[in-house]
């Protein structure tokens, strides 16, 4: 594409076009990482107040009344509240964190460096992403201040909840305000995943072939495909309720329904339209959050291991048999909604399916781990973390996935539990080992070690002591979704579990702020990086100057050689070769 | 040995990193067999399956889960950096592989006809003759039970006639509706005699959630739904709803009533008939 002195030949950019209005990857990689964890600030917040809830649901809190009048009013948390707290941490965590942080942040900064580009195909396209991005943002965080209250539909948003304003405070304006968000984030999704996919097809350096892509690079690719697929599911049936809800059309309500204030003017529409547009959709999206967790944890395992990846083909087939096979899965969230029980018995059967790919996953990172010189870093604690979390959350699934023991599960915290271990810590771990493995590539500095491992011990132990015993506390019954579980009598004598869980969760919460404090504090503080590349990696992003200039490599763009596996290679000199690095001829 | 073929260093954060998960492995298997906290007490027929087809994912699972997490902490604390030596340099197995994916697949495979054969039963089993027949419908926030009382046919209802005291809107002009019983929040079968509910919603959707039967069916508006069970342990239970519905989604609670024996429960009927 472009020649070797792109760079140097570049005009000198001032402030507002090299870090704010950039079409640079790497800034544009930035700004969404940074932007997700604001957004993560405050879904973090959220589920605080939400664990302070349950654990002590009819305790007066003065001080938190003094600050939310609205929402404390008498000096108790509304129940309205609470279900808009639950829908507002659920839409922000899948969406507006893991969505933009994983693909936006990680695909946009590591994609051209990775395979040996100066910037991505399309690099206004890119930064018109990321604003239309941020624009959600901004959309979804107004409708935590909207007076007649915050959307209370949950981050599946089912109808006719959703679709008729009537049904629930928080209904009219903050639902609009939500399915706005969510159709301008898809949008942006869109332009994203368009641009990853052409970069990672078409723009690949020289003598990178596709099995030579590092997993991260398979991961990224996947998930852009399967986000082109799913994301127009999502904006069409968005695009239906706002005709739903304001054109007098009726998709997904049915005729004779009544509210306290008299009948609903809607005829001839089906809830359960919605629940198959949003699952067909919402499956692959959970994969869209967990693949790319999958491919940087492999990598940087790998890394870390001193010792190539497990099988590298089985662990692309697997990632290709998952988003297959992700696509005819979204019934299991649909076992007990009167979907037709023959239906169930097909979902039942497709999901166990798609358990084997996911268990090659995880024998292949044993196998990787078997044997192996292990480097305890932060970033490798967490992406062997990643592991352990990825294989508690995935086993329950197989509870869920069997429709006969769902019925029972179904919308208790089995599920709660299942989901946040699978789908949103894992993921946060391998967040987590991307950024302490990249922060130097990013800012040219290392981020403390100390904190960084004192952090990764609190989160373990914390992720585990909160989410672990939901598992239980769902077999017990306790719904999700539930303001105060002491309603019931058969969860009374469960309260002590919750208590245990909300104290884990303040903890687990203040470990998160020795993460943020080193993040910041690193940008520019943290110990200059003197190395190009400093933990000894294989992939091409260290075979550039850290950090990277504009246009990525200063030179000719590097020639690949050999896949991103090469550690520990018998007699060769260092313990590993990188990818650019031409084999020996004639060895003796 | 310098090629890795060899155990590797000890180290002090692989060590802690394993006795972590051996903690969550003694840990977890203390929260599953001594059980502080369990199912509520199971008062159905399909309910024992449901807790069997669950003991059965228990055991293949907990087998998993323990042999993973343990291998895990086992290399962790085994293979730690060990100065400049070098890790194994092998990284395929295709026929540990292929026996692990085929090995999967026949359990998992095992697992779906077994819980397949449990869904078959609780969905594609014919009501028997002689279910009592129970009309559920939800609303926010309450659930409305009509029997059809002694001559066994529901009451016509018709929207128009939906008002504070009559919820479903019971015709009561129509001659099979004299008997009919609407009860709130307040719902009585028999143990042993199987139970028909048709279920339906006002306004949005609910669950219609039984823990102690280990009944849950959602209750589309739109949708008439038909499921039967057989309770078979008299009491007194909960009834909770299973899909957030709205603001008072926590406090849509009804009560449920196993009665021992029919003369209990046809006494039960006859006073509440004769309240309304
Ligand atoms: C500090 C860690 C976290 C805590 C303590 C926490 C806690 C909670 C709680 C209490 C609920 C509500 C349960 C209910 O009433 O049904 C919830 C729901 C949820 N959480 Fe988290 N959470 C955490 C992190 C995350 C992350 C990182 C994600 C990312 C995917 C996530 C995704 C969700 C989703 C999707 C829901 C469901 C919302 C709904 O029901 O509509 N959570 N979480
Ligand atoms: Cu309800
Ligand atoms: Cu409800």
């Amino acid at each position: 594409m472009q020649d070797g002195n792109h760079s140097e030949h570049h005009p000198k950019l001032g402030f507002w076009r090299k870090y704010v209005f950039s079409t640079d990857h790497k800034i544009i990689g930035l700004q969404y990482m940074i932007t997700a964890m604001a957004m993560a600030i405050i879904g973090g917040l959220l589920s605080m107040l939400m664990r302070l809830q349950l654990a002590w649901p009819t305790s007066l809190s003065p001080t938190l009344a003094r600050l939310m009048p609205v929402a404390f009013s008498g000096g108790v948390m509304a129940p309205e509240f609470y279900i808009s707290m639950v829908t507002m941490h659920g839409t922000i965590m899948v969406f507006f964190l893991f969505t933009a942080v994983l693909t936006g942040g990680f695909g946009n900064f590591l994609i051209p460096l990775q395979i040996g580009a100066r910037d991505m195909a399309f690099p206004f396209l890119n930064a018109l992403s990321y604003w239309i991005f941020l624009l959600s943002c901004i959309v979804i965080f107004s409708a935590l201040f909207v007076t007649s209250g915050a959307p209370l539909g949950g981050w599946t948003a089912y109808a006719p909840l959703s679709a008729v304003p009537e049904f629930g405070p928080g209904q009219d304006l903050g639902m609009t305000l939500w399915i706005t968000a969510l159709g301008l984030f898809t949008v942006s999704g869109l332009m994203g995943g368009l641009n990853y996919v052409t970069t990672i097809l078409t723009m690949r350096t020289k003598g990178l072939s596709m099995m030579r892509l590092p997993l991260t690079q398979w991961s990224l690719l996947i998930t852009a495909v399967l986000g082109l697929l799913a994301f127009p599911v999502l904006l069409a049936a968005a695009i239906l309720l706002v005709f739903d809800r304001t054109g007098g059309t009726s998709f997904f309500v049915p005729a004779g329904l009544v509210t306290q204030a008299g009948p609903v003017m809607h005829a001839g529409g089906h809830p359960l339209l919605w629940q198959h547009l949003f699952w067909f959709f919402g499956h692959p999206e959970v994969y869209i959050v967990i693949l790319p967790a999958m491919g940087m944890a492999s990598d940087i395992l790998s890394t870390f291991c001193r010792k190539p990846i497990f099988s590298y083909r089985m662990m692309v087939y697997s990632m290709v048999a998952i988003a297959v096979l992700s696509f005819v899965v979204w019934g299991h969230h649909m076992f007990v909604s009167g979907m037709s029980p023959f239906l169930g018995s097909v979902f039942t059967l497709t999901t166990l399916l798609i358990a084997v790919p996911s268990a090659v996953k995880t024998f292949n990172w044993l196998g990787t781990v078997w044997g192996a010189r292990i480097r305890f870093t932060s970033a490798a604690l967490f992406s062997i973390g990643f592991v352990s979390m990825f294989v508690s959350g995935g086993l329950s699934g197989i509870f869920l996935g069997t429709s006969a023991s769902d019925i029972q599960l179904q919308d208790t915290y089995f599920v709660v539990a299942h989901f946040h271990l699978v789908m949103a810590i894992a993921p946060l771990f391998a967040a987590f080992a991307g950024l302490y493995f990249w922060f130097p590539k990013m800012f040219g500095r290392f981020m403390n070690e100390t904190l960084g491992k004192a952090h990764f011990w609190l989160t373990f132990v914390g992720v585990y002591a909160v989410f672990f015993p939901m598992h239980i506390l769902g077999i017990g019954g306790q719904m999700r979704r539930l303001y105060d579980p002491t309603q019931y009598m058969f969860l009374q004598a469960q309260q002590p579990m919750n208590v245990f869980i909300s104290v884990a969760a303040f903890i687990l919460g203040a470990a998160q702020l020795i993460f943020l404090f080193n993040f910041f504090w690193s940008i520019f503080g943290g110990k200059i990086t003197t190395e190009q590349n400093p933990w000894q990696a294989t992939t091409l992003e260290w075979t550039t100057s850290t950090p990277a200039g504009h246009g990525n490599w200063s030179g000719e763009l590097p020639t690949v050689h050999r896949w991103a596996f090469d550690y520990s290679v018998p007699g060769e000199a260092e313990d590993y070769l990188p990818q650019n690095s031409a084999p020996v001829v004639a060895k003796k | 040995m310098a090629d890795g073929t060899g155990p590797g260093r000890v180290t002090p954060s692989g060590v802690a990193l394993a006795a972590l998960l051996l903690i969550l492995i003694v840990a977890s298997l203390w929260l599953f067999i001594a059980k502080p906290y369990w199912w509520t007490p199971v008062a159905s027929q399909q309910g024992a399956d449901i807790d069997f087809i669950f003991t059965a994912v228990l055991w293949v699972t907990g087998i998993a889960f323990v042999g993973v997490q343990g291998m895990l902490g086992y290399f962790i604390a085994r293979y730690g950096a060990k100065g400049t030596e070098r890790a194994s340099y092998w990284h395929d197995n295709p026929k540990a592989e292929a026996i692990l994916l085929i090995g999967t697949a026949a359990i998992l495979t095992v697992l779906v006809f077994m819980g397949q054969r449990v869904w078959a039963s609780v969905y594609f089993s014919d009501v028997p003759e002689n279910a009592l027949t129970i009309q559920v419908t939800g609303e926010q926030f309450a659930w409305n039970f009509h029997y059809a009382g002694p001559d066994g046919a529901f009451g016509r209802q018709r929207i128009e006639l939906i008002s504070p005291t009559n919820t479903i809107g019971l015709d009561r002009t129509d001659p099979a509706a004299k008997d009919d019983l609407l009860s709130i929040n307040q719902m009585h079968m028999v143990a042993n005699r199987p139970v028909r509910v048709r279920l339906r919603s006002k306004d949005v959707i609910h669950s219609f959630f039984l823990p102690n039967l280990r009944v849950k069916q959602d209750a589309v508006p739109g949708m008439g739904i038909e499921i039967w069970f057989t309770p078979n342990l008299a009491g007194d239970y909960e009834i909770a709803c299973a899909e957030l519905c709205g603001l008072g989604h926590y406090r849509m609670k009804a009560f449920l009533t196993v009665d021992a024996s029919q003369d209990v429960f046809d006494t039960w009927l006859r006073e509440q008939t004769a309240q309304q």
